[in-house]
């Protein structure tokens, strides 16, 4: 008897000695791991740091020497002398100007869409349908830009655009937005090609605010003999305003940064002709088309134009999560 | 019917008839683009799309094998990055600052850096690497896709993360087990289909990615698989074999196109059952 519990005193020695050294180690386990995590965490901030310090630090020349002149200035001539002539209204212009085009075309159509896919669709529809429309979000850009340079263009300067520069010659003001000639390159196309980018975005999101709508409220109207279309208008839309807001904002932003669909078809020229059938460039297809063969001031004017499109996009993003955050609060309570 | 009815169930006929146009018009529109891809780049594909290297301009034949390697590496190495980095930043978003401010802040920066244009993210990284370094090279092009890759899956990481019950982890942690082997031998194993959909996604996500690596890994003519010199890839190839008039390298790149977007729709489509498998939301 006695001996048993000697014999137990002299093993739980080294069983607690054992137990404090896995202790220690999951301890150092421990403490690394979370490290690793925390490190992880960080690098998410550092990298949107790097992206704006680096950023600054390439646009430096070009903010020192053109200064607020570069946003009014229209000019681009890198090999004018004796100093280069830099001014960013071109791009500047053409990526407004190409996003604002592409939004009135595709946001309507993306709502119709997704008042289809949730009021009007067979259950059995909606899945595929909607599948559908999301693949098609994940379509490579550079796919959708030869697509506009190939079959689109043509098919505008041959047919859509003559007949719109002919309808409206007489128009005063008309005729300067939609002046001719017609050719493939041109804002109207690179807008087009956009409006067709974003589109599956602008369903998507829409369609899931849609579906935020609590049945009851959707029933009630029914219920007071409301049609389709007056539960749609004045029951879904207002009560997903932000969220269908934050989603159009969204969209905006990929339609402001997205780079090879658009350089493919908007020609690349720094002249703002006021027409939307003339050629034209965005920031983002400026920096494809010319970074990699730039030098000095003409690379750091480039530099400064992203910088233009980060500051420009982050905004924007920020409003849409500022909305979409709101809409997710208000489904929570 | 009544008069009074009557005009507003028109109405709302008309505008119940413009919402199926719409989607009519949509998709068709992305039909066509579809259609195009398949009707130029069934042409293009051979066996000798997968055996042989890119041709000169102007000749005959030729496929586009360092394309294809150098896109397969760029995308390994770009994800072999991100990814672990990712994950680790959504398992201390899920499992140690879940209530923390910080936490907010980074899902809030990293929603930004999810949709910011991919253009500025090579533009970062040229001038973060490619000028420092001395010239384009594979490795600041995988390090682009990294940073493309990055947000996706911290994005997922958190989401699915957060889907494991806190049950499982309270049994864990009450059975003595430390925190950081609860969260690889519990959550991890427990949200681990949701983390690879996330892996998938960002695959996806980074394949298909032109603008990064036009000054980032720019491209190669020849076979190179060196990681510090300019590497050959599908998109920015693409790219170059599109705008030139050689009608040889028109058809390859409509391959290549057609290759592109067979993978990504299809990583897209079992990334999709995947998830819709395991966790329908």
């Amino acid at each position: 008897m006695t001996d048993m519990i000697l014999q137990e005193g002299a093993a739980a020695a080294p069983t607690n000695v054992w137990r404090a050294k896995a202790l220690a180690s999951f301890k150092v386990g421990d403490s690394v791991f979370k490290l690793l995590a925390q490190i992880a965490a960080a690098t998410v901030l550092l990298v949107l740091g790097g992206i704006i310090i680096s950023l600054i630090i390439g646009a430096w020349p070009a903010i020192s020497t053109y200064g607020v002149d570069f946003l009014t200035t229209q000019r681009w001539a890198p090999n004018a002398r004796p100093n280069p002539v830099l001014g960013g209204l071109g791009p500047i212009y053409g990526t407004l100007v190409s996003s604002l085009i592409a939004l009135l075309i595709a946001v309507p159509v993306g709502l119709g869409i997704s008042i289809f896919l949730t009021e009007l669709c067979p259950q059995w529809l909606r899945r595929p349908v909607g599948v559908a429309v999301e693949l098609l979000a994940g379509i490579p850009s550079i796919i959708y830009g030869m697509w506009g340079f190939f079959v689109l263009g043509p098919m505008l300067a041959d047919t859509i655009e003559p007949a719109i520069v002919d309808a409206v010659a007489d128009i005063p003001i008309l005729n300067v937005i939609f002046a001719g000639p017609a050719s493939n390159l041109s804002l109207f196309n690179a807008s087009l090609v956009l409006a067709i980018m974003i589109l599956p975005f602008v369903t998507a999101i829409s369609r899931d605010v849609f579906n935020t709508v609590p049945p009851v409220l959707k029933e009630a109207a029914y219920g007071l003999g409301c049609t389709t279309w007056e539960v749609v208008r004045r029951v879904v839309i207002p009560y997903t305003r932000v969220g269908v807001i934050g989603g159009v904002m969204l969209a905006l932003g990929r339609a402001l940064g997205e780079t090879m669909a658009v350089t493919f078809v908007i020609g690349n020229s720094f002249r703002i002709t006021g027409s939307i059938f003339g050629p034209g460039t965005t920031i983002s297809a400026a920096i494809a088309s010319e970074f990699a063969e730039s030098r000095d001031l003409h690379q750091s004017a480039l530099i400064l134009l992203g910088l233009l499109l980060f500051v420009l996009t982050f905004f924007v993003l920020a409003a849409a999560r500022l909305m979409l955050m709101r809409l997710e609060r208000k489904q929570g309570i | 019917m009544n008069p009074l009815y009557a005009p507003r169930r028109r109405k709302s006929k008309i505008a119940m008839a413009l919402c199926l146009g719409a989607t009519i018009f949509g998709l068709a529109w992305l039909t066509l683009i579809l259609f195009t891809l398949f009707w130029n780049g069934f042409a293009g594909l051979s066996v000798a799309l997968f055996t042989q290297m890119t041709p000169p301009p102007n000749a005959q034949g030729g496929g586009l094998l360092n394309a294809i390697v150098g896109s397969l590496i760029l995308t390994l190495l770009g994800i072999g990055i991100g990814a672990p980095i990712g994950v680790f930043a959504g398992t201390y978003m899920a499992e140690y600052g879940r209530f923390s401010k910080i936490t907010s802040v980074i899902r809030f920066i990293n929603d930004i850096l999810l949709s910011a244009p991919s253009i500025i993210i090579g533009l970062f990284v040229y001038g973060a690497v490619v000028v420092p370094m001395g010239g384009f090279s594979g490795l600041a092009g995988a390090l682009a896709l990294a940073v493309i890759a990055l947000p996706v899956v911290v994005r997922t990481t958190e989401d699915m993360l957060l889907l494991v019950p806190t049950q499982l982890r309270e049994a864990a942690v009450a059975l003595g087990m430390p925190r950081s082997y609860m969260i690889r031998k519990i959550t991890w194993r427990a949200a681990r289909v949701g983390l690879v959909t996330g892996l998938l996604l960002a695959v996806a996500r980074v394949s298909g990615e032109t603008a990064p690596l036009l000054f980032t890994a720019l491209s190669n003519q020849f076979w190179s698989v060196d990681l510090l010199k300019t590497m050959a890839n599908l998109p920015v190839t693409i790219n170059n074999f599109i705008n030139n008039p050689d009608p040889n390298w028109k058809r390859l790149a409509w391959a290549g196109a057609l290759l592109i977007t067979l993978a990504v729709l299809s990583l897209n489509i079992v990334a999709r059952s995947l998830s819709g498998g395991r966790n329908p939301k």
